[in-house]
C-alpha cells in the first residue's frame, strides 16, 4: 500500500534502525562513516554499492528529511543543504555557468532577486525578470542561451500566485525547467510537480521547521523532465570529468540532475546541512499538516478582521476577490493561499510605526513562517532607506504592514491587530 | 529514437572496436546498453542485465557499474520500444530471447566459449531463462531475479494497463515494493524510491505496459525451459514479494537442474533498488 501525506509527513524516509529501534530519527552527527573493508570503500566512491561516506555529501539524518520531503512534493528524491539560498544557487549551478540565462518573476524574496540581479551576473549569469501574471512576457524574455525560468509559488510582496500550468507549459515548449521557491505554501498547500513544475526548493527555516531554530534548504527533483530530449543541459548529459567520465542522464533516468547536483554541487560548493538541523527540521514537519491547517485558520480570521477595519486601507491575500489572482488561487490553493501577507494602513509611515509597537503577541522581527505570529513594518525596516515615492515603485505602501502569522489562539491575535490597529489611528 | 552516443554506452564504446554505431542495430532498428561506466570489451566475461516490464537499464545501475569495475564487460539493455532504444516492444518472451542473442552475436560477447551471464529482473527474467533455453551454447549462467513462472497477470491488471495506464503504473508500483520500501530509509541517499519507480514508468511510450504485461502473462511454457536448462541459475526472490510471490521461486529452484536460491528478507518485488547491495552480493558469488 501507499501512505497519504499526513502519514508520509510522520514516517516517509524512516523505520525503527535495527540496532536499537529508536523510533525518532536518530542524529547521525558524525563527519564520516567506517568502510567495512578496501573494496567497500572503492564500490562507494565509484557508486557501486550505496551509503554514505562523508556528510558534506550525504548523512543518514540528512537523508530521512530528504527523503520525506520528495514524498511529501511528489518527487524523486531531494537534497538538503544549508538555506534556502544554498538550494537556489545549487540548483542553478547544476543546470548551467557562464553564459546562462534565467528567466525569473519579479516577485522574488529580496535574497533571491539580490543573487539573480547582483550576484551571478559576476560569474555570468545572468537575468530578465518578468511580471509573473503576463505570460507574454515570459515568453519574450525567453532567449537561446535561457536555461530556467523561475519564480515564487507566491510572490512577494503582494502574494501574486505564480500560474504554475501556463509557465510550466512555455518552459517546456523551448525544452527549458521551471524552478519554484514552494517556500510559502509546502507540499500541504500545493504541489507543484502536479502542476507541471520540474524542480521545487524550499527555505525549510519557514513553514517546514516551523518553529523558528533552524536555517536550512531542500532542493527536490520532480524527474519528470527529459534533459536529453532537450539537449540544452551538457552538464547533465554529457560526460564529466570530475566524476569518472559519468554522464548522468544516462546513469540515472530520472534523477540525473540530483546526481550531479550531489555529486558535484555538495562536493565542490559545500553548502550542507547540518544533521542536527536535519533533525530539528524533521521535527517541524512532523507536524506540517496539523500546523498548516491553523495557519490557515488564523489567517482566515485575520484577514477578515482587517479587511472589516476602518483603519484599513487595502489587504492583499489571494481568498479575497479583489485580489488579481483570486480565480487562480482558487484553483491551485483550495486549502488556503499561505498565512503570509500584507495589509496597509490609512496613516502612512507614522500609523506603521505605531501599529507594530502596540502589539504584544506579535514579533516584531525579519523572519516568516514561525509558529509565532510575525510582524514587519517594511517603510521602517527593510525599505528605511526608500522615499514613500519609491516605496510605491516598489509595490510597497508606506502603511503596508506584513504580517506572518501563527498558530497563537486566534482571538488572542485578533485583540492584538485591534491593539495595534487602535494606536494606529491615533498616530 | 535515435541511437545514444555516450562514451560508456555501447553505441559510443564499441566503435573503437566494432563498426558505426549506426550498425548497432538489431532487427533495424537502433538498440542502446548502458555498459557501466566503462567501454564494453567483448574479449572479456559478459553480463547482460535485463530489465523488467515498463523499465529500463536504469534499475541496474549500482550493480551494473560493480560488474563493469571488477573485470565484466557489460551491457545493461534498453528492451526495444524501452528507454533509449528505438522501435516498438517486442510482443513474446521468445522474441525478447532470440533479440538477446542477436545483441550478443552483433556485439560478439561469447563467440569464442561460454562467457555470457544474463541477469533479469521480472519480466527480463523470464527473457533470461527463455534465451539460456533456446541457445544454451552461448550462454553460461543466468540469474533471475524477482521471478516466477509462469508469470500470469490478473485481467484487472492487464485492462488497466491497456486502458488506464496510470492507473496501472500505481498499482504496480505499490506492488512492487515491501511494507518496508513503501515507508523509505532507502539505502541511496536522499532518494524516493517509490517516486523514481513512478517516474521511470511514466518515461516509457503508451502502450509499452500492456505489451509487456501480455508477454509475461502469454509465457506459458517456463517451466519446459526451465527443465531443459543446461546451464546453472540463480534465483534471488524477496520475503515479501507480491509480484512474484517466494513460493513461486522455490517452485522454479526444483525444476531446474543446477539452481542455487538465495532470498532476501524483507525485499519486495524491487529488490535491486530496496537492497541494491544484497541482490549485488548474490550476483557477485554466483558470476564473479
Amino acid at each position: 500500500m501507499t501512505y497519504n501525506f499526513d502519514t508520509l509527513a510522520l514516517h516517509a524516509g524512516q523505520v525503527p534502525d535495527e540496532t536499537f529501534g529508536a523510533r525518532a530519527a536518530p542524529i547521525y552527527l558524525t563527519t564520516s562513516f567506517v568502510f567495512k573493508d578496501s573494496d567497500q570503500a572503492a564500490a562507494l566512491f565509484n557508486m557501486e554499492r550505496a551509503g554514505h561516506v562523508y556528510s558534506r555529501i550525504s548523512n543518514p539524518t540528512n537523508a530521512v528529511l530528504e527523503e520525506r520531503i520528495a514524498a511529501l512534493e511528489g518527487g524523486v528524491g531531494a537534497i538538503a543543504v544549508a538555506s534556502g539560498q544554498a538550494a537556489l544557487h545549487l540548483a542553478i549551478a547544476t543546470l548551467m555557468g557562464a553564459g546562462g540565462h534565467i528567466v525569473a518573476s519579479r516577485s522574488l524574496y529580496g535574497g533571491s532577486h539580490n543573487l539573480l540581479d547582483y550576484t551571478l551576473p559576476r560569474f555570468g549569469i545572468t537575468t530578465t525578470f518578468v511580471d509573473p501574471r503576463d505570460l507574454g512576457a515570459w515568453r519574450a524574455a525567453i532567449r537561446p542561451e535561457t536555461r530556467l525560468l523561475f519564480g515564487e509559488t507566491l510572490g512577494n510582496p503582494g502574494l501574486d500566485v505564480l500560474n504554475i500550468p501556463e509557465v510550466a507549459a512555455l518552459a517546456h515548449e523551448h525544452g527549458l525547467p521551471l524552478l519554484v521557491d514552494s517556500t510559502f505554501t509546502t507540499p500541504w498547500l500545493m504541489r507543484p510537480f502536479d502542476h507541471g513544475a520540474d524542480l521545487i526548493f524550499h527555505s525549510a527555516t519557514k513553514f517546514l521547521g516551523g518553529h523558528g531554530v533552524a536555517i536550512g534548504g531542500l532542493l527536490v527533483d520532480g524527474g519528470t523532465f527529459d534533459w536529453d530530449k532537450s539537449g540544452k543541459f551538457p552538464t547533465l548529459t554529457e560526460p564529466y570529468e570530475g566524476f569518472h567520465g559519468m554522464d548522468f542522464s544516462e546513469e540515472s533516468t530520472v534523477a540525473a540532475f540530483l546526481l550531479r547536483a550531489r555529486r558535484e554541487g555538495l562536493r565542490d560548493f559545500g553548502a550542507c546541512m547540518s544533521p542536527l538541523t536535519a533533525f530539528q527540521l524533521l521535527q517541524g514537519v512532523e507536524t506540517l499538516p496539523l500546523r498548516m491547517e491553523r495557519h490557515i485558520a488564523n489567517t482566515r480570521q485575520a484577514v477578515a478582521h482587517l479587511v472589516a477595519s476602518e483603519a484599513v486601507a487595502g489587504v492583499a491575500y489571494p481568498e479575497l476577490e479583489n485580489h488579481p489572482d483570486h480565480a487562480l488561487a482558487q484553483k491551485l490553493l483550495p486549502r488556503g493561499a499561505g498565512s503570509v501577507f500584507s495589509f496597509t494602513l490609512k496613516g502612512g509611515r507614522p500609523a506603521g510605526r505605531k501599529f507594530i509597537e502596540a502589539l504584544r503577541v506579535f514579533s516584531h522581527l525579519a523572519n516568516v513562517g514561525d509558529a509565532k505570529s510575525l510582524v514587519i513594518h517594511p517603510a521602517s525596516t527593510t525599505h528605511f532607506r526608500m522615499s514613500d515615492a519609491a516605496l510605491v515603485a516598489a509595490g510597497i505602501h508606506p502603511g503596508t504592514i506584513r504580517l506572518s502569522i501563527g498558530l497563537e489562539d486566534g482571538g488572542d491575535l485578533l485583540e492584538d491587530l485591534d491593539r495595534g490597529l487602535a494606536a494606529a489611528a491615533k498616530a | 529514437m535515435a541511437a545514444t552516443c555516450s562514451k560508456t554506452s555501447i553505441a559510443a564504446s564499441l566503435p573503437q572496436r566494432r563498426p558505426d554505431p549506426v550498425q548497432i542495430e538489431l532487427n533495424g532498428q537502433a538498440a542502446y546498453a548502458y555498459t557501466g561506466g566503462k567501454p564494453f570489451d567483448a574479449a572479456l566475461p559478459c553480463v547482460v542485465f535485463i530489465h523488467g516490464a515498463q523499465n529500463d537499464h536504469s534499475v541496474w545501475g549500482l550493480q551494473s557499474r560493480w560488474f563493469a569495475h571488477h573485470g565484466f564487460g557489460v551491457l545493461a539493455v534498453d528492451l526495444p520500444g524501452h528507454g533509449r532504444s528505438a522501435g516498438k516492444p517486442l510482443p513474446s518472451i521468445e522474441d525478447l530471447a532470440d533479440w538477446i542473442e542477436l545483441l550478443l552475436e552483433k556485439v560478439g560477447a561469447g563467440d569464442t566459449a561460454k562467457n555470457v551471464s544474463l541477469v533479469g529482473h521480472s519480466m527480463g527474467s523470464l527473457t533470461a531463462l527463455e534465451c539460456a533455453a533456446r541457445h544454451p551454447a552461448r550462454i553460461a549462467r543466468i540469474a533471475l531475479v524477482g521471478t516466477a513462472v509462469p508469470m500470469p497477470v490478473s485481467d484487472a491488471l492487464l485492462g488497466a494497463a491497456r486502458d488506464k495506464e496510470p492507473k496501472a503504473i500505481g498499482m504496480i508500483n505499490t506492488w512492487s515494493h515491501s511494507p518496508r520500501g513503501t515507508v523509505g530509509g532507502n539505502t541511496v541517499p536522499g532518494m524516493w524510491l517509490l517516486g523514481v519507480s513512478r517516474r521511470l514508468m511514466e518515461r516509457q511510450q503508451p502502450g509499452v505496459l500492456h505489451n509487456d504485461l501480455a508477454a509475461c502473462n502469454a509465457y506459458t511454457h517456463g517451466m519446459d525451459a526451465a527443465a531443459a536448462l543446461a546451464c546453472p541459475a540463480l534465483i534471488i526472490s524477496g520475503s515479501k514479494d507480491m509480484m512474484t510471490h517466494p513460493k513461486a521461486a522455490t517452485k522454479l529452484a526444483a525444476a531446474i537442474k543446477d539452481a542455487r536460491s538465495v532470498s532476501l528478507d524483507g525485499a519486495g518485488h524491487a529488490l535491486m533498488a530496496e537492497q541494491p547491495d544484497a541482490v549485488l552480493d548474490a550476483l557477485r558469488s554466483f558470476i564473479a
